[in-house]
Parts: C-alpha cells; structure tokens; sequence
C-alpha cells in the first residue's frame, strides 16, 4: 500500500463519507470461533470521539465518491466540483483489518456514491464483505449500504456477510424529497427495504429449525432521514420514522440535523447557517420515548402541537400538557407510570420498581436511585411527601425546572443526547 | 472500635469476614494494609489471610446472590477505594443475615454503595476495552500500555482474548506493573522490569518492516477527516473521552 495515495483516498472518501450520522456497532453477535480476527457483541463500543463530540466506531468509508445521480444535498452530486477517488477491493479489506487489530474501530461501515449502475456498485461492495469474511476471517462489525435497484440475488448475497444492512430515506417526506432529489423516491427505498425484512424473517424462522441456519442481517436494518433541509414538521419526520420502525422493523431511525454544503443555491439552507443540532436532539429524545418510554407517537406530535418545544424535552412537554396524570405515587404506581414522569429513566424506574418491595420509599431513598429529584418532585409522591403539597401550574413548574438547569436547554449549542 | 487489617488481596478481604463471625467483636473498621495508619486509641487484628476460609465466604456469598450480585461484589473490591472494604465488610454481613434478595435493597446503604460502585468500575472496564491502542513490534507482538483508575485488567482478559485470538498481544498496567500477555493459545499474567533494561523483556520498539508507523497516520487521517467542523462540541468529547485517556489514544499523539 501506497501511503501518500491511500492517505489522499482516505481523506477524500472518508469526508464523504461523514453525513451519514449512523455510527452504531450495536446488535451483532458474531463470535470468534473459527481462531479469526474479532467478534461482535450485541453492545457497540465507540473507540473515539472527534472534535464534534460523536463516536467513532466504525472505519466509515465511501468506497467512491464517484456518482451519476445529482441529489442537491450530497457533496458527492455529479454536478459538485470535488476531487473524487475510488478505494480498491483490497485497500479497503487492509484498513479494515488493520485498524481493527490495533482497537481503533468495531469494523466497517461501507458505503458508496453509484458507479456506473447500481449492480456494478453493489458488486464491489459485496466483494470486499465476502473477502474480510471469508478469506480474511473478520468477525467485526460490517454495517454495508444497500444500492437501491441493486439485484435481488446481490442484496441476497451480501445480507449473508454485513451486520446491518441500510439505505436512507434521505428527506422525511416523498414531496421533501422530489424537491432536491428528482430522480429519487421512497419507493426506491420501501422495495430493498422489505424485500431484506423479507429474508432476514424468513433465516430467523429457519433458525429456530435449524440450529446451522447461517446469519442474515443478524443486527437488521436502519434508515436515515436528513432534517432542515426541506421543509417539513416534527410530525411529519416522526410519524414517517414511527411508520417505517413498523413496516420495516427497522432497528433504528437517524435524524440527522443538515449541514449547508453550498451556496449557490435557493432550495437549500446556505454554507454558514448552523445545522439545527437541537431540533436533531429533540427528535432523538422522541426516538427514545417511542423505543424504550412506551409513548406512542400521537401522544407527543399532532394536530394541535406538530413541533416540539425546543426549550424542554418533549417528555417533560408531554408532562406539562398533561398535569392531570400527576402526582402519581412513587410506592403504588404502575411501571408504565413511572417511566413517564420528567426526571425518572428506565433504569431507575426498574429500581423504584425493586427497591419498593422492601418498604415504602422516603424521599432521601429515592433521591440516592439516580434520578433528577428537582425535576421529577412536580410529579411524584413518596412516603414522606407532605399531604397538601401546593398545585402549581405547568408554566411555574417549567421555569422552576428552566431556571434549574442554568439556561442549558436555551442554548441551542448543546446537542448532547442527554436524555430526559 | 477494633479494626480489622488485611492484605489487599480479595482473599484477604473474604478471610476477614470469616474470622469476624469466628470472633464477634461487633462493630469494626475494616482497613487494607496498603491505607491502614496504626493508631494507639484503635486496636488493631491482622488478618492472616486463608484460602480455605475465604473459600468459604465466597461459596456462601455466591449461593445466596445472583451472579450479577457476585460480580457487584467483585467490581467493588477492584475499586480499590478505601472505603469500599468497609462496605464490602457490612455488605457480606447484611447477605448473610437471611434477607431475602439482599442485593436488591437499595435502601440499605452498603448495597446501594455496592451496586454504584461497580458501575463506576464496569465504566472504567468498558472505556479500556474502547480507548486501549495497540502497536505492533518489530517481532510482531501488539503491545498496548495502559493506566486504568480501577484495577480492570482482571475484567478486560476475556474481551481481549475473544476479540484478538489470531495475534499475540501485550496489555500493561504501567500503574499496578503487571499485564496480560496472550501468546495465541493462552493467557499469562506478566511483569516487565523497565528498569533492567534487559531487551528480552522489553516490548519491542516499532519498526519499518510492521508498518506499524503508517496505520497510525493514516488512522490520525480517518480521524480528522471523519470530524464535522461545523458541528463542533469539544464539551461533549472531552466528556464521552475524558482527558486521562488521551495520553494513550493514537488519533491524539501530535507528531
Ligand atoms: S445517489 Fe447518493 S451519492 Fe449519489 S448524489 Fe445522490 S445521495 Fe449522493
């Protein structure tokens, strides 16, 4: 390997690679028994954080920036005057083995611009999947992008080597979408997308069977949709998230905030204004609440609110609208309950849940169960708590929590995934 | 109040409990030797540690607690906090007072100090098996120096071996001297006198022939171009990453 070239290829093809936001290394389950390289467990690690605060798990590439397709958002569009550069089969099975052997990455997440037509592209890629999983005996993470009009009997074959397998959306809406990529549509996308569903039910159903079935899309499939670009609502982004979780059984939905990348033009946001990092937080938090809170998404999103509150979180925005549910009562609650109230995650919710079987629980035990007490106490009733504890309205309680948290949620930098 | 010494060692720490039920003072101080300061007001008893006895302890321990549970216990003891022991201590004594599910008690102040200590050392054991960098030697060996603020090397073993079982590898704690070493086939607890400056004993230094000097750049490549420069949030980095572990992170070597 060349360095000088495979250095100016690995910058090239690796900043084209980055709006992708998906980082995951999480739901596989390859284990090291064939004396191989690596193994992968259901939990992902991130091995490193760039100066953007994000995790960096998975070497992610474009195997070319090369493209025929012209979508107005993509710094890979045909028209964009950028140098381009194609990685080889073999340059991209050493970097991944190599990094991997030195606990830089989980493995590989492998997409690519479309190289003279889908087929061709899709070739390429499942080469180099089929060579790190045979011949080089890789058992890390392979996250592989499927090419949308790629043949059945590719997809088939390289689902039998990645982990996860995904194609984006790319804007939350068909109309969004036709705005900047005329050539494209969600159908594209619906097809591939059921049709690996398809497949990975049919293996998971032979499994069960046959113990020997082999792995098919072992860690299922996610999709990405670009927020800010095109104009769309919360609701719109989220009922089409909330619908394709369903009809896909996707395993994760990105939100991913759109970063200008040009200027000369009037469809899109312009070089220099702020991705919207809080938006993208919100939609994430409401992610969560769909995924592992229990809330469905009509409750948070509809008719009459179609945006989230971007100064609180929208499970405290659904507390406050919602006042008549509380207090509930720490000690006699039901699970679904207590997950709810502002203040309480999962984890301690499920130790509430245990550690009331002892005894009825006083305010300084739940204090110490790790939840946040000054945001959860509008809510909640412990043992101790006073009979007549005053009614306050949800707009005291808001700028009670507000003026606690010392304007964190004002500031429209912070795009951490703190949640709830 | 008496207090109890023991040697730093887990078995120390289980004979400890073994002798307090043989010897019924009541109320203790439980002190490791390596934080113990001899006081004339304190009486202390030495604990002589016993393999036989803390086997005992710990087969009792494990019938009456999940696995979860026992491995709490174990994290806790990792810590190597000086606290932690006297919690450790009355932790054991609460398991063994026939409660039912005693681990599960968050409001008894031992468990609660358990269960969240452990997570602390859990988190420093899965930031090790993220921030661990390698390098290759000239003879091949991977080799990758560490300092974890807990003593985790005893819980990253497995994850190291299953992950690399096709190259030989050295982890060391330049903190506690002592490391792993994985030859292909087994796993060894090591010690390397840096000192000595014997080159048999010594990792090899990186050379040419691994190219291990050309993965590094073009991994410190990958790493900056892989950064969005407008959505910068060195908050949030230094935050998932702290500090400490930089010194070792390949991607942050300036050269
Ligand atoms: S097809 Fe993909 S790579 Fe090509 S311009 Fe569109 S988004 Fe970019």
């Amino acid at each position: 390997m060349n360095l000088t070239r495979t250095s100016e290829k690995l910058q090239i093809l690796a900043d084209a690679a980055k709006y992708d936001v998906s980082c995951a290394s999480s739901g596989g389950n390859r284990k090291n028994d064939n004396k191989g390289l690596g193994d992968s467990k259901a939990n992902g690690i991130c091995h490193s954080f760039t100066e953007d605060g994000r995790c960096v798990s998975l070497l992610k590439i474009l195997l070319t920036n090369h493209c025929i397709y012209d979508c107005a958002f993509c710094v890979s569009r045909k028209s964009n005057d950028v140098q381009r550069a194609a990685f080889t089969v073999e340059e991209v099975v050493d970097l991944t083995i190599n990094f991997y052997r030195r606990n830089y990455i989980e493995g590989l997440f492998l997409s690519s611009g479309i190289f003279k037509n889908a087929d061709y592209t899709m070739e390429r890629l499942l080469r180099i999947v089929k060579k790190l999983r045979t011949e080089e005996r890789f058992n890390g993470y392979i996250h592989l992008k499927t090419i949308p009009g790629a043949s059945e009997e590719l997809i088939q074959e390289a689902g039998l080597y990645a982990d996860r397998m995904s194609i984006n959306l790319e804007m939350p809406t068909e109309a969004g979408l036709k705005m900047v990529a005329p050539e494209k549509s969600h159908e594209d996308v619906k097809k591939p997308l059921h049709f690996v569903n398809q497949q990975i039910q049919i293996y998971k159903a032979d499994t069960k069977l046959i113990k020997s079935t082999p792995k098919f899309v072992p860690a299922g499939q996610s999709t990405q949709m670009v927020v800010g670009a095109t104009p769309e609502s919360d609701m719109e982004v989220m009922y089409t998230a909330d619908r394709f979780y369903k009809d896909y059984s996707l395993k994760r939905v990105y939100y991913s905030g759109y970063v200008p990348i040009r200027e000369d033009d009037s469809l899109l946001p312009s070089i220099g204004s702020q991705p919207p990092l809080l938006r993208e937080n919100r939609l994430y938090q409401t992610d969560w609440l769909l995924r592992f809170y229990r809330f469905r998404v009509d409750e948070i999103l509809n008719e009459a609110h179609p945006n989230l509150e971007t100064e609180i979180d929208p499970k405290l925005s659904w507390a406050l609208r919602n006042l008549h549910e509380f207090p509930i009562d720490i000690n006699t609650a039901d699970y679904d309950m207590i997950l709810r109230v502002p203040g309480i995650g999962v984890g301690s919710a499920q130790k509430i849940i245990t550690a009331r079987r002892f005894g009825k629980l006083r305010t300084y035990q739940l204090q110490k169960l790790g939840i946040a007490y000054n945001r959860a106490k509008y809510f909640i009733r412990c043992a101790d708590t006073p009979f007549l504890s005053k009614d306050w309205q949800p707009t005291q309680i808001k700028n009670f929590i507000l003026g606690n948290s010392h304007g964190k949620f004002q500031k429209a930098a912070t795009q951490q995934l703190s949640l709830f | 109040m008496e207090t109890y010494v023991f040697d730093d060692t887990l078995e120390g720490l289980l004979t400890l409990v073994f002798d307090w039920y043989n010897r019924k003072p009541g109320a203790i101080l439980v002190n490791s030797e390596k934080h113990y300061q001899p006081s004339a007001f304190n009486p202390a008893y030495v604990v002589s540690t016993d393999a036989e006895k803390a086997t005992r302890v710990a087969t009792g321990l494990q019938k009456k607690l999940t696995n979860a549970g026992w491995r709490n216990f174990y994290c806790t003891f990792l810590s190597e906090l000086p606290e932690a022991f006297q919690h450790l201590f009355q932790f054991a004594v609460y398991v063994f007072s026939d409660v039912e599910n005693p681990e599960d008690n968050y409001g008894n102040a031992s468990v609660l100090y358990v269960t969240q200590t452990a997570r602390k050392v859990e988190r420093e054991k899965h930031h090790q098996e993220a921030f661990i960098r390698f390098q290759q030697t000239h003879d091949g060996m991977y080799y990758a120096p560490v300092e974890p603020k807990y003593n985790v090397l005893p819980l990253i073993a497995k994850h190291f071996k299953d992950r690399y079982a096709d190259q030989p590898w050295i982890i060391y704690d330049h903190q506690r001297r002592f490391g792993l070493y994985y030859d292909l086939r087994n796993l060894e607890v090591i010690t390397i006198d840096f000192q000595k400056n014997n080159s048999d004993n010594l990792p090899a230094p990186i050379s040419e022939e691994t190219n291990e000097e050309m993965y590094q750049l073009l991994w410190k490549d990958y790493f900056k171009s892989t950064n969005i420069e407008s959505r910068r949030n060195i908050k949030l980095q230094v935050r998932s990453m702290p500090r400490r572990f930089w010194r070792y992170l390949t991607e942050k070597q300036i050269y």
